[in-house]
């Protein structure tokens, strides 16, 4: 057995991606010691793939815009599941996390008067997303990065965390290992800060890089922490579809909020056909409106393209299982039509959708200023998550915070666009305050050595096994399985046959195993990381088997109405004692008065 | 229809070489997707590294038949598929194994860079005002996605090795869109002159010849720093102008 190299810090961020980041930045100011591990190089993280922008009500485009608004925004997205304590803090804070961006050097599109520019963006209600063209992720990270190399953080990159290690009071540290050499190495921590991002790799057509594997969720539900939500998996309802090999990779809410539209095979703007009551008061009577719109006209409503995204990937599967859909089983998404409107247009998308000209221009040979894309639905996020406490950000181990796409409450049964990336600064800015915070109340911590020697062990088996089963396969079968029985439309028997299947899954994972030497090996990594996507998948299943009802981001065939009785409560995930999962209900937190009195009145 | 892949593998400090893989290769592939399918079926140890497959993250860069490129952004149909496709590792970079290179020396020399330091707030609010023209110019070079590629192709860095004297392009435009940004007030043009070894540049345009963001790195970034160096430091009336004043 290797002996384990070990570092020590008051706090241990696992993650460097926009939460894991602010959450370092913030910590470091309070004066304590911080690393960071980043599971791939810095500044790589899937942050970066973020297009749109972030949600902030700083009303610098329509002074209508206010916290009320935004806080009724994200719950009515959310369909009231919300924990609305994390959603009132990030509809207060956004703001001001965002202007600090612009003080650590961020450099947003500016409106006419020189402030931050905002667009709109679907279920919000007025233009509020801060934004970089449409690579506003790589700013973010790329901000946060070049100024966290200046805060005393030590940042080890390419390392891995394979288990959460526990003391008598709480959280201890953790075990990782280095991707260049494969060697061991235990931090002790006071505290820690999960920062992992998403999922998106236990479903075949993802919009997710490589690290969305749900470690996150994997590290602290082995923990024994709680995770909440797991039934609502976001599909975004405009990934590419074509060629084959880049299915899944997203194309921008963006295109739609600059009047982008969605036709099907027949030329039909189908949005229209279906268009949710509670949204009806605010989405336009017809086409000419909803361009008025999208060109900043305050009088104007928005067009149906700019509904929640759940809705408008079930219109977009419902056209193409209608036979309705592109020739490569998408729907068409038009913004070339736009030229028809205005002067130059084919210079503004290039100015203001430069990345997505540039990604079909050279992945599809499509020029999206003369001709329509194809596009469909793609997994993209995770609104389910670790159980935390909204104002802290600690799960329900303590000194074990998590913030962040891992983390839950939030978003509720689905994420609006924008509201990401502004949870990763809000929360990740609370989220390190607090894990400061706690590791200088706390004592020295322990590390159990037994717990280490297992988990080295554990992790070096697929070794030890041989190239019998492989890795790549279950992983692929596994992604097969979500996609097909647990995606954007689900039924009960289905999610059972998964269920059944998954733990084939896990048998064969307990196989799986490679050759050869432990320096970056990729094999080797994706035997660990299987660990975590088979946890998060069946989460996932069960609490959207015991979901009875249709919501947000899950939809259920067999149910597909809402309940009142499901709208009441949470799916709480549990490793019970024997090792096994469990899934129950709890109360969805009760709102105080004031607040549903704002969601109230904003639901004219 | 299949096609060979003609693939570095080894680890730093041992034998090293090429070794051919024949895979399977359909519309719209590119090479990523190749090295991908050769990983799940024949080599499951090969390094490899990446993140996105989008062009955005900039980690998947390689060398491919000789031309520094992004794995994840070379289509096989703009390859020649009758021949063997090489892929090998950055050359300008340490070894790590197969593909993969050891580029910290990026990330340390980052750091050595004066960091961004903004004027006092405009507005009461502390908050800012600045043109999008302005911004215009700086946004260009944050477009970057530290791939290194331009560090890769450098010929300073590449084949005269001068890592210890000079930052390459790629720090080059990160010093640009500091200096150049509309909020900052930091100076940073005498660490360039003697630390940072602008001079060294000889604007060849390698860089932006191989920009997958295409960033006009020579004629945007490193020209203008190189004339404010020079009107700094070499313009003769400034010089007899600060001796006066001096």
């Amino acid at each position: 057995m290797p002996a384990a190299h070990t570092h020590s810090y008051d706090v241990l961020i696992v993650g460097a991606g926009g939460a894991g980041l602010r959450a370092a930045i913030e910590a470091a100011a309070s004066g304590v010691s911080v690393g960071l591990i980043c599971k791939s190089l810095l500044g790589k993280a899937h942050t970066v793939m973020a297009e749109g922008g972030m949600a902030a009500a700083m009303g610098h485009n329509d002074d209508r815009d206010n916290w009320k608004v935004h806080f009724a925004d994200t719950m009515r997205g959310g369909q009231y599941v919300n924990n609305w304590r994390m959603a009132e803090i990030h509809a207060k804070e956004a703001p001001d996390r965002v202007r600090e961006l612009e003080g650590y050097g961020a450099v947003f599109d500016r409106t006419a008067d020189g402030r931050i520019n905002q667009r709109n963006f679907g279920g919000h209600r007025y233009p509020r997303l801060a934004h970089v063209g449409d690579r506003t992720g790589l700013e973010l990270i790329r901000t946060l990065q070049d100024h966290t190399i200046h805060q005393g953080v030590t940042v080890h990159m390419e390392y891995t965390v394979v288990e959460l290690l526990l003391d008598e009071g709480g959280v201890s540290g953790v075990l990782a290992y280095d991707r260049e050499r494969g060697r061991f190495h235990t931090f002790l921590a006071k505290a820690v800060v999960l920062a992992t991002g998403g999922v998106g790799r236990a479903y075949k057509i993802t919009s997710n890089s490589w690290e969305g594997t749900g470690d996150g969720h994997g590290l602290a539900y082995r923990a024994g922490a709680e995770l909440i939500d797991m039934e609502f998996v976001q599909f975004h309802p405009t990934g590419m579809v074509w060629p084959p090999s880049v299915r899944g990779i997203l194309v921008t809410e963006g295109v739609r909020g600059e009047g982008g539209v969605l036709r099907n095979s027949e030329g039909r703007r189908f949005m229209f056909d279906d268009i949710p009551d509670n949204y009806k008061p605010q989405t336009a009577s017809g086409p000419e409106e909803g361009w008025r719109y999208t060109q900043g006209d305050k009088e104007a409503r928005r067009p149906p393209e700019l509904l929640t995204r759940d809705h408008v990937a079930r219109c977009i599967n419902r056209e193409v299982k209608a036979g309705r859909g592109s020739p490569h089983g998408g729907v068409f998404l038009d913004i070339a039509w736009i030229k028809e409107k205005l002067p130059g247009a084919e210079a503004h998308i290039k100015r203001k959708l430069p990345s997505m000209y540039h990604q079909f221009k050279e992945l599809a040979d499509l020029d999206i200023t003369t001709t329509p894309m194809e596009v469909g639905p793609t997994t993209h996020y995770i609104m389910g998550g670790i159980r935390v406490n909204a104002d802290s950000q600690e799960s329900t181990i303590p000194g074990l915070f998590a913030a962040g796409e891992c983390a839950a409450g939030i978003n509720g049964a689905n994420r609006l666009g924008g509201n990401s990336l502004s949870d990763l600064i809000v929360f990740g800015k609370r989220a390190g305050e607090h894990a400061a915070a706690c590791a200088r109340r706390r004592g020295a911590v322990r590390i159990d050595d037994g717990a280490v020697d297992r988990a080295m062990a554990d992790t070096l088996a697929p070794f030890e096994r041989g190239s019998a089963e492989n890795p790549y396969k279950v992983q692929q079968d596994l992604q097969d399985t979500m996609q097909a029985l647990v995606g954007i439309v689900r039924l009960e028997g289905e999610m059972r046959e998964a269920l059944g299947r998954l733990t084939g899954f896990r048998e064969r994972a307990a196989r799986a195993g490679v050759d050869g030497h432990r320096e970056y090996h990729s094999g080797w990594h994706t035997c660990l990381d299987l660990k975590n996507l088979l946890d998060v998948s069946e989460a996932i299943t069960q609490s959207a088997i015991e979901r009875r009802e249709s919501r947000g981001g899950h939809f259920r065939d067999d149910h597909p109405e809402k309940s009142a009785e499901f709208g009441a409560c949470n799916m709480v995930t549990r490793r019970a004692t024997d090792g096994s999962m469990q899934v129950s209900r709890v109360p969805v937190p009760a709102i105080p008065p004031e607040l549903a009195q704002v969601i109230e009145e904003q639901k004219s | 229809m299949s096609a060979t892949f003609r693939i570095w593998r080894g680890k730093a400090g041992e034998a090293a070489g090429f070794r051919d893989y024949r895979t399977d290769v359909s519309e719209g592939m590119v090479v990523l997707d190749a090295v991908h399918q050769i990983q799940a079926d024949q080599a499951p140890d090969l390094a490899c590294r990446w993140n996105c497959k989008a062009g955005k993250c900039g980690s998947c860069s390689a060398e491919i038949n000789g031309r520094p490129k992004l794995m994840c952004m070379t289509r096989l149909n703009t390859l020649d598929l009758t021949q063997p496709v090489t892929v090998e590792p950055m050359r300008a970079f340490p070894l790590i194994k197969d593909l993969v290179t050891d580029v910290s020396w990026n990330f340390a020399v980052k750091k050595g860079i004066q960091r961004f330091r903004p004027r006092t707030p405009d507005a009461a609010d502390g908050t800012w005002r600045m043109s999008q023209r302005d911004a215009d110019r700086v946004q260009e070079f944050r477009k970057c996605i530290e791939c290194f590629l331009c560090q890769d192709v450098c010929h300073v860095l590449r084949d005269h090795d001068k890592h210890e004297e000079f930052i390459g392009p790629r720090f080059l435009t990160y010093t640009a869109a500091l200096e150049m940004h509309p909020l900052d007030t930091a100076d940073r043009l005498p660490e360039l002159k003697d630390n940072h070894g602008i001079g060294y540049c000889n604007i060849t345009g390698c860089c932006t010849k191989v920009c997958p963001e295409h960033i006009q790195i020579t004629d945007n970034a490193i020209i203008p720093l190189k004339e404010r160096v020079v009107d700094r430091f070499y313009d003769p009336v400034t010089r007899v102008l600060r001796m006066f004043m001096s």
